[in-house]
């Protein structure tokens, strides 16, 4: 009995390491069937993703819902809803040929006319950021049932990054027309055009997907089911991915140090992929308006003062990339010349003599986000103080966090910002003097204010001709760079874990918000 | 007839201080930091005046502190608990929703910890002076000084992760479509790690104060009456030493009962069961209002329920109290 089982698993493990030896062949066909297990904290607040912006949300709802493109890591827009698309040479109309056969989960026709509701009405009235990018949209409007026109007032060259599920994501009029958005019914039972409807939520345990049987991609999905499991703890999460329960934990789902253990465990795989849109850069926010952080001075020796080396190695595991300047390394308009500041804490005390800092207390604020970022603050506080720089930890819980900066009360503060694909969608508004305004924490909070700036980013998101605008962004990012309006810590690394049976789980920029279309599970 | 005047003088009593606690609360929640509006706005990671005004107007949140609570109040008075805009559901349909999954937990609790903690006390106390009752007391203080959340995690890591004999979470098995017996079978099996490590701390403390209080009450003159009278041991344990011991447990009983709704935030977070504690919680963080001070009233209710049951059973359990006595 003994030596039979022991036999039998010997041959087991060799059936293993041949089917380890053969994953080429094995990744050619996708199979179907098979359940993914994921795990999602904090619980959404709801998954009607046109209406509600939270990250929870575009994690789960990104399945239910679709826009008219995806991208890639790239960032090059591939099609969706869309099946083709123009822009007009002039840069101000851009036409969308629709996919012929989509329907709605409720069996309803997609056509044309739900996209120019969805953008001209619904998300112009509940999403602040797309309402901010159809600002430059003069009219929408469907020549017919396949066709969307798109004018805009002047050319927008970002424009044609702004159409993924999150950002634009598809509303079915025929459920929400000339009702109150904020009260529908269908808000508890979205329905979307995805590749996965929704079918049961218990709140406080799990948010159940089924396959889409009539999706219009033929073949797809491969899932049958996706249950997004809501456990509050880090350290259950990790132990229910570790005896199998949960195949896959995407980013922020398992604390730091459990990283390498998880992913090095047998069977486990980890990427880094679909980051590339979204591309989350952790900077800390540098009151310019008074105090010693308003001199410029002050902000290059903190700069000068961050090993920020120490900070990627040591608590983000290595992960994640130590930037050279304002803008990420994942957009086109990335300078790749930018020297990034040294660690050189005798630069920065060189710089604190000069300005003649006397020791003036200054205040940091800790993103309450976890163990990590508290340890992220100690370890800034250390470099600071290492310099010379008097600093006060201040605590707070994340509405605590969310008052102070929006109302610029704070000196140096932790934060991170989205990218989305471009500089006009997700850097501009960080530093032009527009965009200061109390009540935000996602505006100019730093309170920078650059007329030439200003000027810059203006002419570079209306400006069609590519090597014109590369030309303004590397002036913008050198000005940036050397006025360190606030300071550029790291781009942040998105980690997915995921059994290793689990296939084509990301394949754009957008990641695991862009929906598990091509994810299948080998048997 | 005194008894139900009684009663009715406790529910007036009861109705003021429920509505005490609740305009208390209301101030204390909108006294700290950030509001719900500030707190969706900031994780939608983009936003604008337009958007925090759209939201503060629905939520109400543009109108005086005064006039909130006005309107909060005369809904109260007629049941309605309002609505939690951040899940877009009624708060009484979410709390209803989540409630039983608290008291199913809390009340296993409650039971294994009453039931074991005076079964083992009893023991403790009569073998006083030998060691089983020594080790009695050793495991109790050290339940009784262990964290819960580390009871915890150590209860999934070793029956969950490395033997694999009981779930390391939730509430039921996600997908398994039981119904019916099957159903129930797989929620307690759910409850067991839950329920254990939530009642080993209580388990422990009752099981220190019945030792306690039965050697007091043993070294009475009418427990010597009794031997003298030459009763059996076993019923001089429990009909003389056992029942004039247990008042004090009656009260922390209550205590504990009291506790149902609202106490289990830790245990309830680790085993990510859906109950009341977590729902409280993730409400204070995320400011919440409205689904807070319904939570808070649950909670207050139940506390002001269980008091009241406690001097019913405290009169059942020693006739001696009369009312007024207390």
């Amino acid at each position: 009995m003994t030596l039979l089982s022991s036999v039998t698993g010997r041959l087991t493990a060799a059936a293993l390491s041949l089917a380890v030896a053969l994953p080429a062949v094995a990744q050619e066909t996708p199979q179907s069937g098979g359940v993914a297990n994921v795990a999602i904290q904090p619980e959404p607040p709801g998954l009607m993703l046109p209406l509600v912006q939270n990250a929870p949300t575009q994690r789960v709802a990104g399945n239910i819902f679709e826009g008219l493109l995806r991208y890639d890591a790239d960032l090059k827009p591939m099609p969706q809803l869309a099946t083709s698309w123009e822009i007009s040479d002039d840069g101000l109309a851009y036409t969308f040929h629709l996919h012929p056969d989509v329907i709605w989960h409720d069996g309803e026709a997609f056509s044309a006319a739900d996209v120019v509701f969805s953008a001209d009405v619904f998300l112009r009235e509940t999403n602040p950021r797309t309402r901010a990018i159809l600002d430059h949209v003069a009219s929408i409007e469907a020549p017919d049932d396949e066709t969307v026109v798109f004018t805009l007032k002047q050319p927008f060259p970002a424009f044609i990054q702004a159409f993924e599920v999150g950002t634009l994501p598809i509303v079915p009029k025929h459920l929400y027309e000339g009702t109150d958005f904020y009260h529908n019914p269908a808000n508890n039972h979205p329905i979307g055009t995805g590749p996965f409807e929704f079918a049961k939520w218990d709140r406080g345990s799990v948010i159940e997907l089924d396959k889409n049987p009539d999706y219009y991609e033929a073949g797809k999905p491969y899932l049958d089911k996706i249950y997004w499991h809501v456990i509050p703890d880090a350290a259950s999460r990790a132990a229910a991915y570790e005896n199998g329960t949960l195949n896959i934990m995407p980013a922020g789902s398992v604390e730091n140090f459990d990283i390498p253990r998880l992913a090095e465990m047998d069977g486990s795989c980890m990427t880094e992929a679909g980051n590339e849109y979204f591309n989350p850069f952790a900077m800390l926010w540098l009151n310019n308006r008074e105090g010693p952080t308003a001199d410029k001075r002050f902000r290059q020796a903190v700069m000068y003062a961050l090993d920020r080396d120490f900070a990627r190695n040591v608590l983000w595991n290595g992960l994640g990339k130590v930037p050279n300047g304002p803008f990420s390394s994942t957009l086109a308009a990335h300078d790749d010349d930018l020297q990034p500041y040294p660690y050189d804490p005798d630069k920065a005390e060189e710089l604190l003599d000069e300005m003649g800092y006397d020791g003036e207390p200054v205040r940091l604020l800790p993103l309450p986000y976890g163990e990590t970022w508290t340890r992220w603050a100690e370890a800034v506080r250390q470099n600071l103080e290492d310099v010379g720089i008097n600093i006060e930890t201040e605590s707070s819980d994340v509405a605590g966090w969310n008052q102070k900066i929006s109302d610029w009360d704070y000196d140096i503060a932790f934060t991170y910002l989205f990218q989305y694909g471009d500089p006009s969608l997700g850097i501009a508004r960080t530093y032009v003097s527009s965009n200061i305004a109390k009540g935000s924490p996602w505006n100019n909070v730093e309170g920078y204010e650059n007329p030439e700036i200003d000027k810059l980013f203006a002419d570079a998101a209306v400006e069609n001709d590519a090597d014109k605008r590369q030309a303004m962004y590397d002036q913008i990012q050198q000005t940036l760079h050397d006025d360190v309006p606030l300071a550029w810590i790291m781009e942040l690394a998105q980690p997915t874990i995921y059994r290793c049976s689990v296939h084509d789980l990301i394949t754009t920029g957008i990641g695991l918000n862009d929906g598990f279309k091509n994810a299948w599970i080998e048997q | 007839m005194a008894y139900v005047s009684l009663i009715l003088g406790r529910v007036g009593k009861a109705v003021i201080v429920l509505l005490a606690i609740l305009v208390f609360n209301f101030f204390l929640i909108h006294a700290a930091p950030g509001d719900p509006a500030a707190v969706m706005a900031g994780e939608a990671g983009a936003t604008d005046q337009q958007f925090l005004d759209d939201l503060r107007e629905r939520f109400g949140l543009d109108q005086p502190l005064p006039v909130q609570l006005w309107r909060y109040m005369s809904g109260v008075l007629q049941l309605d608990f309002g609505y939690s805009y951040r899940q877009q559901m009624p708060v009484l349909d979410l709390i209803l929703d989540r409630l039983p999954a608290t008291l199913l937990l809390t009340g296993a609790a409650f039971c294994i910890s009453l039931l074991f903690g005076i079964i083992a006390g009893t023991l403790a106390a009569m073998r006083a002076k030998r060691p089983s009752g020594s080790i009695i007391m050793g495991l109790a203080l050290l339940f009784y000084a262990t964290p819960l959340y580390w009871v915890a995690m150590m209860a999934v890591l070793v029956f969950s992760v490395t033997l694999d004999w009981l779930p390391a979470y939730g509430y039921s098995t996600v997908g398994a479509g039981y119904t019916g017996l099957a159903h129930a079978g797989d929620v307690a099996v759910h409850l067991i790690l839950p329920a254990l490590t939530l009642g080993l701390f209580f388990m422990a403390v009752y099981t220190r104060m019945t030792r306690t209080s039965m050697l007091s009450v043993s070294q009475q003159d009418f427990v010597k009456t009794a031997r003298a009278k030459g009763l059996a041991p076993g019923v001089i344990q429990r009909r003389h030493i056992l029942r004039n011991a247990l008042l004090p447990i009656i009260t922390l009983a209550g205590l504990q009962a009291g506790q149902m709704v609202g106490g289990a935030v830790l245990t309830e977070t680790v085993f990510a069961w859906p109950g009341i504690g977590r729902l409280m919680y993730e409400a204070l963080m995320q400011r919440d209002y409205n689904l807070l001070l319904g939570i808070f009233f649950f909670c207050a209710l139940l506390v002001i329920l269980f008091n009241m049951l406690t001097d019913v059973i405290y009169r059942l359990a020693d006739p001696r109290i009369k009312q007024g006595a207390t």
